[in-house]
């Protein structure tokens, strides 16, 4: 593929964030490509959830959160003033660490999100549709109006997946989406992670080396930098930075020997 | 050195004291000091209980003015006498006065043969209770009951009764014991308690919402929370103080139902429902605030970030899902706080309730009692008599603390989602 013409999808400039005085992530420029899987690796603590919530703008749901320099997605800055969060999130879904369905039916926990946006098309054909490109339709087709909280953990999770692309984004959060689940269920995920790839540009999360491996085309590695404040040490293609990394921190970490 | 069952007398071992039993021992005699605590809680309640049990029912003594065999009229006792038999009986042996005044009451004729033979009793037959005695001695001594009946009241005919009935119930209040009854009371309670919940229950939750959802953490939103939490210990008589200067003086036009042309004639001031509703009201809205507070602290964060992640806003994530899941506890907390209001005494004292009415309250600008206004006046009565019936509404009132707590557990657990 020719530079050119690679999209982004969204794109962090200077992006630093700070909880009060703490500085959790310093000066990010981070360019995510479209239709793409970028995903975010690094040590504990070093702003790796802080980073990821920056693009939908959730951190601002902890008071003290604020940011400084750019994230501009589609030519705009969504930390404009003129700007609504709740659009941002709209447009930018997300996936959390703990599946955590709504304590409704398996129907209302994909059809709520589209309904409270104003959805106007048909609410039964999208909830099929968003169900089946979570690669969960047939599991529960025979029983939408159980409530969601009665499915496995990974049924919970593509069920979360599933009510995240009913709202149509164009971009999907994902944090640590199965370090809650077994092994079988992980696999799952990370399938269906392949597929939607094609229809949505996905950033992860992840503890898990093998999986950003297996399944990103990017891969963004966060380190602690000075005063403990999360830094982006390398970015590149996954392969690179999987086989070949600029820095030696970097390999340290990949490698096992740190972190 | 205790004997080692294992006989691997090697170095690990000796590493350690072998203290097992006396660690045993003492989680023994903390096992028993909590089991002692327990009962000795239950022990306290259940000897309430029997003690308000024993005067409630028990035998008593009834000497009656004139003895009914000597009303009978050509042999026909009176209990099957012709209604307008039982009214010449009765013109015969009241007063004029009495008898008129019975009359422009309700005529005669439109009164049910029952009501006439009723009447018949109270007034001619006239039973007083001259003695009471115990549940307690009604059961084990029985045969000295009687007999000391029989030598103190040769007249008088002793029967088993029941304080509590459905009479007492459905009668109004009355200078007479064994006539006086708890309705005006009970209506009285329910009236007030309506009130309370109208006016704290949507307060009460409207600031657990903004305390919890809007409120960030500043130092007068922390002060506010204090204060909540010190006015929930505040002594309820200061409520009643507080009431007094609000709702009874200062807004007096107001809850004396003068601004709505509702005067009751009979109570042109503040001393209304209205008032003691709302002065409880102010009483239990900390207590609202504080558990409808921990029931939508209750609700996970995780819930809340899915739905702000999914686009909502903050006003949609309150309504859609902080609400319904905090339901259970936040009614939870109103009932019990309800509970405690409807037992509350002191306040309505100083707010201005009746000790003595004898007609149904009509709205919220009537003059009222509650139940424990009444058990408080009835207790501090001379005569035996009183203190029966105050056992009953005692009972009544226990009776109603008890299907509110069962109603509270029931929406508990009805509504409850587990996460």
């Amino acid at each position: 593929m020719a530079k050119k013409d690679i999209e982004l999808a969204i794109e962090a400039r200077n992006l630093s964030i700070y909880y009060g005085d703490f500085r959790a992530v310093t000066e990010v420029n981070l360019k995510v490509v479209q239709n793409k899987i970028t995903a975010i690796i690094g040590p504990s603590g070093c702003g790796k959830s802080t980073m990821l919530r920056a693009f939908n703008r959730m951190n601002e749901l902890v008071p003290t959160a604020w940011a400084e320099g750019e994230v501009l997605y589609h030519g705009k800055n969504i930390y404009d003033p003129d700007v609504d969060p709740v659009e941002v999130r709209r447009r930018v879904g997300m996936v959390f660490q703990k599946p955590n369905p709504f304590p409704k039916s398996i129907y209302d926990n994909v059809a709520w999100g589209a309904r409270v946006n104003g959805y106007k098309g048909n609410m039964d054909d999208l909830v099929e549709q968003s169900l089946k490109g979570a690669a969960i339709w047939d599991e529960v087709k025979d029983k939408l109006d159980q409530n969601g909280l009665s499915l496995s953990g990974g049924q919970q999770q593509r069920l979360c997946i599933a009510r995240t692309i009913a709202i149509k984004p164009d971009i999907i959060l994902m944090d640590e989406p199965c370090s809650a689940l077994d092994p079988i269920a992980t696999l799952h995920i990370e399938e269906l992670m392949r597929e939607l790839s094609e229809d949505y540009t996905i950033i992860i999360v992840t503890h898990n080396m093998q999986q950003a491996a297996r399944v990103s085309d990017y891969t963004a590695f966060f380190n602690l930098g000075e005063g403990r404040t999360g830094i982006l040490d390398e970015f590149g293609e996954t392969d690179k930075i999987f086989t070949n990394p600029d820095h030696q921190t970097t390999e340290d970490y990949i490698t096992g020997r740190f972190g | 050195m205790s004997t080692n069952i294992f006989e691997d007398n090697t170095a690990q071992s000796e590493a350690f004291h072998s203290n097992l039993s006396s660690r045993h021992r003492s989680g023994r005699i903390w096992h028993f000091v909590f089991q002692a605590s327990t009962l000795i809680g239950i022990i306290a309640l259940t000897v309430l209980l029997l003690n308000v049990l024993d005067s409630t029912f028990g035998y008593i003594a009834v000497e009656d003015e004139i003895n009914p065999a000597d009303l009978a009229i050509n042999g026909i006792p009176i209990e099957q006498l012709h209604q307008i038999d039982l009214v010449w009986i009765l013109e015969q042996n009241v007063s004029k006065g009495l008898f008129r005044r019975l009359e422009s009451e309700m005529p005669w004729e439109e009164r049910t043969r029952e009501e006439i033979y009723d009447l018949v009793v109270a007034r001619v037959v006239n039973p007083t209770v001259v003695d009471t005695w115990s549940l307690r001695e009604s059961i084990f001594n029985r045969n000295q009951v009687f007999q000391e009946a029989a030598e103190k009241y040769p007249g008088a005919r002793v029967e088993f009764k029941s304080w509590l009935s459905s009479a007492f119930l459905a009668t109004p209040q009355s200078p007479e014991p064994e006539r006086a009854g708890v309705r005006t009371a009970i209506l009285g309670s329910l009236w007030t308690i309506a009130i309370t919940i109208v006016f704290a229950f949507p307060l009460g939750v409207g600031a657990a919402i903004y305390l919890e959802e809007y409120a960030t953490d500043t130092p007068i939103n922390r002060l506010i929370q204090t204060n909540i939490n010190n006015l929930a210990g505040v002594p309820s008589i200061i409520y009643g103080i507080l009431g007094l200067a609000i709702f009874v003086r200062a807004l007096e036009k107001f809850t004396s139902g003068a601004v709505f042309g509702l005067v009751d004639p009979t109570t042109a001031n503040g001393r209304t429902i209205i008032s003691a509703g709302m002065t409880l009201g102010l009483l239990i809205l900390p207590l609202i605030i504080i558990n409808a507070q921990e029931a939508i602290k209750a609700v996970p964060n995780s819930l809340r970030q899915a739905s702000f992640g999914m686009g909502a806003t903050r006003w949609q994530t309150v309504w859609h899902h902080v609400l319904p899941n905090a339901v259970s506890g936040i009614l939870t907390g109103t009932i019990l706080a309800v509970s405690r209001a409807i037992g509350e005494t002191a306040p309505l004292v100083v707010v201005g309730a009746s000790t003595f009415i004898t007609f149904d309250p009509d709205g919220p600008f009537s003059k009222f009692t509650t139940l424990p206004i009444q058990i408080y006046q009835w207790t501090a009565r001379p005569q035996d008599e009183f203190r029966n019936i105050a056992a009953a509404a005692i009972l009544v009132l226990l009776a109603l603390l008890l299907s509110m707590n069962a109603t509270a557990i029931l929406l508990r657990n009805r509504y409850s989602t587990k996460f």
